[in-house]
Formats: structure tokens, C-alpha cells, sequence
């Protein structure tokens, strides 16, 4: 016997909840327009590879076909002396393969650690056809940096988030189910934890080692997570007691069983409803340790260091300007989203 | 019938429709409603939930979420003032002060964080414009009308330290302060123990006799009906089928619905004997006692006894009967012999002692002992399909692959009547009683021998009620099935018990045969419940208050 008709989200069969949630989340055209719109420019920017790049996509030389962001070629691959790898905006080497064949460029044809040595004035240059956003102050293509910042950003908040959801979830989940003294001790530790100050701990390891994209990550992790356990917590400790949960037990069900089936989907709207902001505050606490010089190696495409170069820059404005612009715009289209998604999972909202 | 442009009653809704804009469109909850209400009447308004009788109260006052609510036609007049649309000043000026308004619920509806005094004092400042001194000796006034014990203590007392008659009392008293001539109260003792409901009836009948007011009582009760009101309104899905004087309805009803609801009374259980036959549940001395910690180092330095010394057998086919009345611990006694809450004393299940057992060794034991809880709302994960809901005890115990255990959900629905087919649905597209019976499939589905009903019914109409005791005595003769039948509805207790025990406080008051125990109780305090439930009167109030 098969289902009758069931409502589908992306080919799934979803609750009649959940198609009340979508619904929802819909009729708010912001924060819809605005995923839209995020989702797009992570998409783009995770392919930064194909879209700035100081290397062709495609080369066709001499009747064969290459891809330098995939494989190495070393310059003598096209007829040039050096057995190091090709310079392609060299205009020695880019005459040699344009004699036998072509290159496909990127969009924009900057790495984001690219050197542009034929400014026609000294870096940081203002925006032209070439440098569509300028230079920075070591002639490097500002949009270029700013695909590669956003993407290491939305990648580094969307990382923290996860993690530090799935730690805060479990931990508040522990606590609130089984409660007394577990719940106890755990909470006098996370009073101390987070009397800690992050910004020095911080500051300290990078007089340690160079912190890297994993070494921000997990100091961030050590404090973030327990911006989940108050809510999952309060959940667990509500949701123990409904009957259904009761029900659960007397029929045998395990602890395991009760707390992911039963009592799980009632904390995870807290939860869902926190994480875009939790996604935004990520992203804002990277770039801030950017700004500080106590975050990514130097070199790295940040938002944060943009926003520096700006702030030592202050004869070239369309640095600080766009790190301003970027940074804002990304923190509202992840507030509008987040606000959609509160809507989504809020109770009292009826469809309008 | 008087002519009403002469002779204009108190109050007088005609044509009276209400919509509502929902998520499927338009709900029509009132339609073409006519009721008068005369001058010192009590006027009652009878159906069953979703019958539209609280909207139209509602309505009255202008409460309803407008404009998501709305009259397409109709009138509201209140001594011929029309009330539909009426502006906020006019509508000030009818609320709280001609029309008083009683609520269903009394631990919500009062403000927990003002004490009685201000509660009470709030609506005599607004509208009578009294001075404190002056709003503080009518409250005093106001709660001695409603008999509130020690009515001065009671002045700067907090809604958390009354108890759930007292509050009511409260609200009462709320509600008569400026000596409304219409005093609306919506289900006003249905949330209340039977001895405080027969209580705060009788205060209701003695306020409106000697202040002359008109009542319009809105109930699903008919003994209550019976009992106080002078006309009677039926209310079916939004209509009124039928009307008339109280004592002529009951006498002949000429409408179909009004018959089956006034027919819509439990049998009474046949004289069984069990004797002889083994025993599923021995529980002796059983007693679940709270600490009270105090102090630093959390001394215990007393308990709150919930449930204490208390022992009962139940046999296959036969239904033991626990009744008492709110924080009696008759839920806890429940939750004990279930193992889901901290005991003493001895507990034998199909002759071993489960008491002590705990984890892994309960496991067994669960499969032949379940439990129906009361909320059908709360009892049933909203997220969850009927089918996942009944499964989940056969998947905990690892019973049967996917298509059994299919088979077996369908065959648990379809024996508690419901359409196998709905096995793919929501909880939250069933109605409670239907819900109920998905909550009885969940528990029957596991082939139990003992069945803990704790208050099964008290969230349903009463028709509803009387299928699902059918439904339960049926499964009960089919499968030979133990029950402990919980309730405070000594009613529904008769129609389903053998042996009944009375509890209060945690002590067992009286036990024996349920036949014996209603035709000839003994104890004080059983004599008052009986007379309570059965006719609604105040038996012997020393024997209900301690």
C-alpha cells in the first residue's frame, strides 16, 4: 500500500509542520530574497578558483588542451626556458602559447595574492577598468581579495557555527535531560569558562604560534558553544516532562531514542532560529581579529585586513568603502534570513 | 413571547453569525444565532466543544480577535443598546460594570503577579472611581459575599497561594464588583474538583437570587444545566437546534441532538466476581514521598506525603478504580506502579517484584503494562505520523520487521475503530476524542495485560467520553485485560470499576467493591464525593474542608 498524496519539499515527503514552516519562511520576500541571494554569492565565491585567478582556466597550445588551476605546467611545456611553473600574465610566455593557440581568463584575471607590476601609478590605485575596485597598498586586485575574503569568512562562520551548534546542542541536551547534580557542576563550569577572556587567550597564541584559519577556529569553538546550551537547555528541562515523552518511557523506549526523537525536534527550533545570527556574529569575530593583525597569516584574502589597509589608507577610500559595503551587506542578508527563519519556526505566526 | 420593541429583554442577540478568516478560507463558528437573556434569569448555553457556545459569548463583549473575526450580520442590543460595533467608550462602559464575565480557567485568568485586593480594586477604580480606602472595604464586602474563608488574610494574598476553588471565588468576585446585571460565565466550574464545582454553583444560584441578576451560564454539563438554569439554549456547529424552559427540554426534547446529548450518560458496570483468579499487580504499602529540604546543607526536615501506605491487586478482566480529587495522588500512585517515579513498598507484576528493577531488567515488564495518558493534545508527539506514534513501542522492544509491525498498527487501529488508513496523518488533524483512541492503539498494540488509564476521558466531550469507555470495556471483555482506572469522574468510574479506591492526601479513605462503595459509602468524605458528582449538592462541608 502506498501514501496518498503527501506534501514534497525538494522530493522529500515533509510533516505538514515543516510545510507550514516553508510556507512561512516564504512569506517573509526579504529574508527569501535575501537566501536567494547569499546562496548565490557563496556559490560564486566557493568557485573563486574560476572566477579571479591569475591563471587561464583553459589553455590550447599546440593541439592539446591544458588547465593550469588543476595541474602544474612548467614554462618550458610552451616553449620558454624556465622548468618552473608558467607565469601566464608574463608577456613573454603569453605570446608563445597565443602564437600556437589561446587561453581562456577568468573573469577577473588576479589571484587575491597576485602582484599587479604594471600599475600606471603607485599602489593602491583607484578603481578602473582593469582593477574594477582599485588596488590595495601592495598592488593587489581589491576584487579579487573580496571573493576570496568572502569566501574564507562565510566558510569560517559557517564552520564555527556547526560545530559549536552540535557541541552546545549536545552539552545543553545532557543537562537538561538527565538534570541534578550533572546539570549542576555543568553549569558552574560554563559560568567560569566564560569569564575568560577570549581577546587575550587570543592574543597570547599568536605570540605562540601563527594562528591559522584551524587555530582561529578552534580558540573561537572553545567559547562559542555555549551560546546553545541556556536554550537547549530550558528545552530539555520542558520537554522532559510532556506527556508524550512520559508515554515514550513507559512504553520501553530508550533515553537515546526519547532524546532524539522526542525531545530533540523541540530544542532544534531554538537552535535553527539562533544559528544565522550565531552565523553573522562568526563572521563579524573573524574579521574583527583580521582588523586587530591577531587573525588570519598575513597575505590571506580577509574582509578584516581590507578593512585595516582601509583605515591606514585613508588617500584611497575605496578600500575602506567596499570592505565596508561587503561586510555590511553580507551581515544584513544574514540577519534578514535569520529573521525569516524565526519567523518560520514561530508558534503564534498563522500564514497571513 | 414578549414583543421585543415593547418589552426589550436584557440582552438580545438575533441573527447573530460569526466568521472567521482561517488557513483553508473562511470558518463560520456562529450562524444565525437568536438568544434573549430576561432580567434575572439564568439562561444556559449548552453544546459540545467547537459548538460555537463560547464564541457567542465572547461576542457579547466584543472579546474575539477582530478584525481576523468578524459579524456579517447580526445584532448584540444590551437593554437596546446595540453592542456590535460599538465604540471602545461605550464598550468600557458595558464591560467589567453591567457585564460581568466569569472564565473557564482559573489559574490563568488571574494576574499572578497582583495580590487579590488589587485585582479586584482595579475594575471599582475604573469605573466607580472609588477612593483606595473605600475600593479596599468593598473588596472586603465582595469576598465575604463569595464566603472566601478569612476574607481579611485573604485581601493581600497572591492567585499562587489559593487553591483552584478560592481563585474562582476570586474571580467571582471580580466579576460582581460593580453589580453587573448580566453576569456571563463561560464553563465556570469545569475545571474545578466536583465538591468545590457543587460549592461554587450553589454561591452562583444564591448571588443571583439575592442580587438579581441574569446569568447566561455557558456549559457542556447537563447536570449542571438541570440543576440551576431557568432556560435552555442547545448550540450544534455554530446553530442553536433547540430552546425552551430547562424543565420541559428535559422532559421531552423534540430534537435528535439534544436527546443524544441528555442520553449521553454512562451505564453502570455489572456486578463482576474476580476472586479467585490470579493476580496481574499486587502493590503493598507503596508510598512515594517528596523531601522538603531546607537549610544549607539541604536537611530533610519533612516530606510531602503524595501517596502513602497505599496496597491494591488487580485481576485480569476486572478494573480497579482510583478516584479523588486534584493533588489527591492518584497520578503518582500511577506513575510508581509504572516505575517512572521513585517508590517504597512492594510491587508484584504477574507474580515478580518489579520494585527495585530499573534500565534494561524493566524492559520486559513495560511490554505488559502501559499507560493512556489524560491530554490526548500532550500524549501524542506532534511531529510524529499515527504510524510512527503506535509503532514506537514495537521498534523500542524490536518486535516484528517493517511490514509486521505495518500490519499491526493497522489491526491496533482498526480494533479501537479508527480508519487505518488516517495511519499516515498528524496528530494535530484528529480531534481529541480521536486522538484518545490513537493513544489506546499505541498502548493495546503491545498485547498488555495491565492497562493504567490515567483520567483517560476528563479532556473530552461527554459523548465522546461514553464511546471511549465503551471502546475500553469492549477491549477489556476481548483481551481479558487489568485496568487501574483513574479518574474524578465518579460517573465514568461507575461505569468502568469493579473495586474502587477513594483517595485524598495521599491516604486511601475507603476501598471495597464499587457497587458497595456507591450504594452505601461510609466515610464522610466519600459520602460528600457521591453526593457531589450525583446531584450537585454540598453534602457536608466539614467533610470536604480540612
Amino acid at each position: 500500500m502506498k501514501a496518498p498524496d503527501r506534501h514534497t519539499f525538494l522530493g522529500r515527503p515533509v510533516t505538514p509542520l515543516t510545510r507550514r514552516r516553508l510556507q512561512n519562511f516564504r512569506a517573509n520576500k526579504r529574508g527569501w530574497w535575501s537566501l536567494w541571494i547569499f546562496a548565490a554569492l557563496f556559490v560564486i565565491t566557493l568557485f573563486a578558483e574560476f572566477v579571479a585567478n591569475d591563471k587561464p582556466i583553459l589553455v590550447y597550445y599546440d593541439g592539446g588542451f591544458y588547465s593550469p588551476i588543476f595541474t602544474m605546467h612548467p614554462e618550458t611545456t610552451f616553449g620558454g626556458e624556465f622548468p618552473t611553473e608558467a607565469d601566464y600574465r608574463d608577456p613573454y610566455v603569453a605570446d608563445l602559447i597565443n602564437d600556437r593557440g589561446w587561453m581562456l581568463w577568468p573573469l577577473i584575471p588576479y589571484d587575491h595574492q597576485t602582484v599587479a607590476w604594471d600599475l600606471p601609478e603607485p599602489a593602491p590605485s583607484p578603481p578602473d577598468a582593469e582593477h574594477w575596485l582599485g588596488t590595495d597598498d601592495q598592488a593587489r586586485d581589491v576584487t579579487a581579495r573580496l571573493i576570496y575574503g568572502f569566501r574564507i569568512s562565510v566558510l569560517f562562520g559557517f564552520t564555527l557555527t556547526i560545530i559549536s551548534a552540535a557541541i552546545g546542542v549536545s552539552a545543553g541536551a545532557v543537562q537538561g535531560y538527565f538534570g541534578g547534580w550533572l546539570d549542576l557542576l555543568f553549569q558552574r563550569f560554563i559560568e567560569v569558562w566564560s569569564g575568560l577572556p577570549i581577546l587575550f587567550i587570543l592574543i597570547i597564541l599568536a605570540s605562540i604560534v601563527e594562528p591559522n584559519f584551524w587555530w582561529l577556529l578552534g580558540v573561537l569553538l572553545l567559547f562559542s558553544w555555549m551560546g546553545f546550551v541556556g536554550v537547549v537547555r530550558a528545552e530539555f528541562l520542558r520537554a522532559r516532562n510532556f506527556e508524550y515523552v512520559r508515554a515514550a518511557r513507559a512504553l520501553g523506549v530508550s533515553d537515546r531514542v526519547i532524546i532524539f526523537k522526542h525531545v530533540l525536534p523541540n530544542a532544534m527550533v531554538a537552535t535553527l532560529t539562533f544559528m544565522p545570527f550565531t552565523l553573522a556574529g562568526s563572521v563579524t569575530a573573524l574579521t574583527s581579529l583580521d582588523f586587530l593583525g591577531i587573525g588570519l597569516p598575513p597575505g590571506s584574502a580577509s574582509l578584516g585586513e581590507l578593512l585595516a589597509q582601509g583605515k591606514a589608507n585613508l588617500q584611497a577610500p575605496w578600500l575602506g568603502l567596499t570592505g565596508f559595503f561587503v561586510i555590511g551587506a553580507m551581515l544584513s542578508l544574514l540577519i534578514f534570513i535569520g529573521e525569516a527563519v524565526r519567523d518560520a519556526f514561530d508558534p503564534r505566526k498563522s500564514i497571513q | 413571547m414578549t414583543d421585543s420593541s415593547t418589552n426589550e429583554p436584557l440582552l438580545a442577540i438575533e441573527d447573530l453569525s460569526v466568521h472567521f478568516d482561517g488557513d483553508g478560507g473562511e470558518i463560520v463558528a456562529v450562524d444565525h444565532v437568536n438568544l434573549r437573556v430576561e432580567k434575572g434569569r439564568t439562561v444556559a448555553l449548552v453544546g459540545e466543544s467547537g459548538s460555537g457556545k463560547s464564541v457567542t459569548a465572547l461576542s457579547v463583549m466584543q472579546l474575539l480577535p477582530y478584525p481576523r473575526a468578524r459579524h456579517p450580520n447580526g445584532s448584540i442590543r444590551f437593554r437596546g443598546e446595540e453592542l456590535l460595533g460599538a465604540g471602545p467608550r461605550v464598550l468600557r462602559r458595558i464591560r467589567g460594570d453591567q457585564v460581568g464575565m466569569i472564565f473557564q480557567e482559573p489559574m490563568t485568568s488571574l494576574n499572578p503577579l497582583h495580590t487579590v485586593r488589587k485585582q479586584i480594586s482595579e475594575t471599582l477604580l475604573l469605573h466607580k472611581g472609588l477612593s483606595e480606602s473605600a475600593a479596599r472595604s468593598r473588596c472586603l464586602e465582595l469576598l465575604e459575599l463569595v464566603r472566601i474563608q478569612d476574607p481579611v488574610r485573604r485581601l493581600d494574598s497572591y492567585p499562587h497561594q489559593l487553591s483552584g476553588g478560592q481563585r474562582q471565588r476570586v474571580m467571582i468576585a471580580m466579576a460582581l464588583a460593580n453589580d453587573p446585571d448580566l453576569l456571563i460565565a463561560d464553563e465556570p466550574t469545569t475545571a474545578l474538583d466536583v465538591t468545590t464545582q457543587a460549592q461554587i454553583l450553589r454561591l452562583l444560584q444564591d448571588l443571583q437570587r439575592e442580587m438579581g441578576m441574569a446569568v447566561l451560564l455557558i456549559t457542556h454539563d447537563l447536570t449542571i444545566v438541570e440543576k440551576i438554569s431557568d432556560e435552555l439554549y442547545v448550540m450544534k456547529d455554530g446553530r442553536i437546534v433547540e430552546q425552551g424552559a430547562t424543565a420541559s427540554v428535559f422532559e421531552a426534547p423534540r430534537e435528535a441532538y439534544t436527546k443524544q446529548l441528555l442520553s449521553a450518560e454512562p451505564p453502570v458496570k455489572p456486578e463482576h466476581d474476580f476472586t479467585g483468579r490470579d493476580e496481574v499487580l499486587k502493590a503493598e504499602h507503596v508510598r512515594v514521598w517528596f523531601p522538603i529540604r531546607m537549610g544549607v546543607l539541604k536537611r530533610t526536615v519533612d516530606h510531602v506525603k503524595a501517596a502513602d501506605d497505599i496496597g491494591l491487586v488487580v485481576r485480569p478482566g476486572e478494573t480497579v478504580g482510583i478516584v479523588g480529587e486534584s493533588g489527591s495522588g492518584k497520578t503518582t500512585l500511577a506513575l510508581a506502579i509504572l516505575r517512572l517515579e521513585k517508590s517504597r513498598g512492594r510491587i508484584v507484576f504477574n507474580g515478580r517484584e518489579i520494585h527495585g528493577l530499573d534500565g534494561e531488567d524493566l524492559k520486559p515488564i513495560r511490554r505488559q503494562m502501559q499507560v493512556v495518558f489524560q491530554d490526548p493534545y500532550g500524549s501524542l508527539s506532534p511531529r510524529l505520523s499515527i504510524q510512527q506514534i503506535v509503532e514506537e513501542g514495537l521498534v523500542a522492544h524490536g518486535i516484528g520487521n517493517e511490514s509486521e509491525r505495518e500490519e499491526r498498527v493497522i489491526a491496533a487501529l482498526e480494533e479501537v475503530g479508527l480508519d487505518p488508513a488516517s495511519r499516515y496523518r498528524y496528530p494535530h488533524e484528529f480531534s481529541g476524542g480521536q486522538r484518545q483512541r490513537v493513544a489506546i492503539a499505541r498502548a493495546m498494540i503491545m498485547q498488555p495485560r495491565l492497562v493504567i488509564l490515567d483520567e483517560p476521558t476528563s479532556a473530552l466531550d461527554r459523548s465522546v467520553q461514553v464511546q471511549i469507555v465503551d471502546l475500553l470495556l469492549r477491549l477489556q471483555a476481548e483481551h481479558d485485560l487489568a485496568y487501574i482506572f483513574i479518574s474524578h469522574d465518579l460517573k465514568l468510574v461507575r461505569a468502568m470499576s469493579d473495586h474502587l479506591i477513594v483517595l485524598r492526601g495521599g491516604i486511601v479513605v475507603e476501598q471495597g467493591p464499587s457497587e458497595r462503595l456507591f450504594k452505601q459509602p461510609e466515610a464522610p468524605y466519600t459520602k460528600a464525593l457521591i453526593s457531589a458528582a450525583f446531584a450537585l449538592e454540598v453534602s457536608d462541608e466539614t467533610a470536604v474542608r480540612q
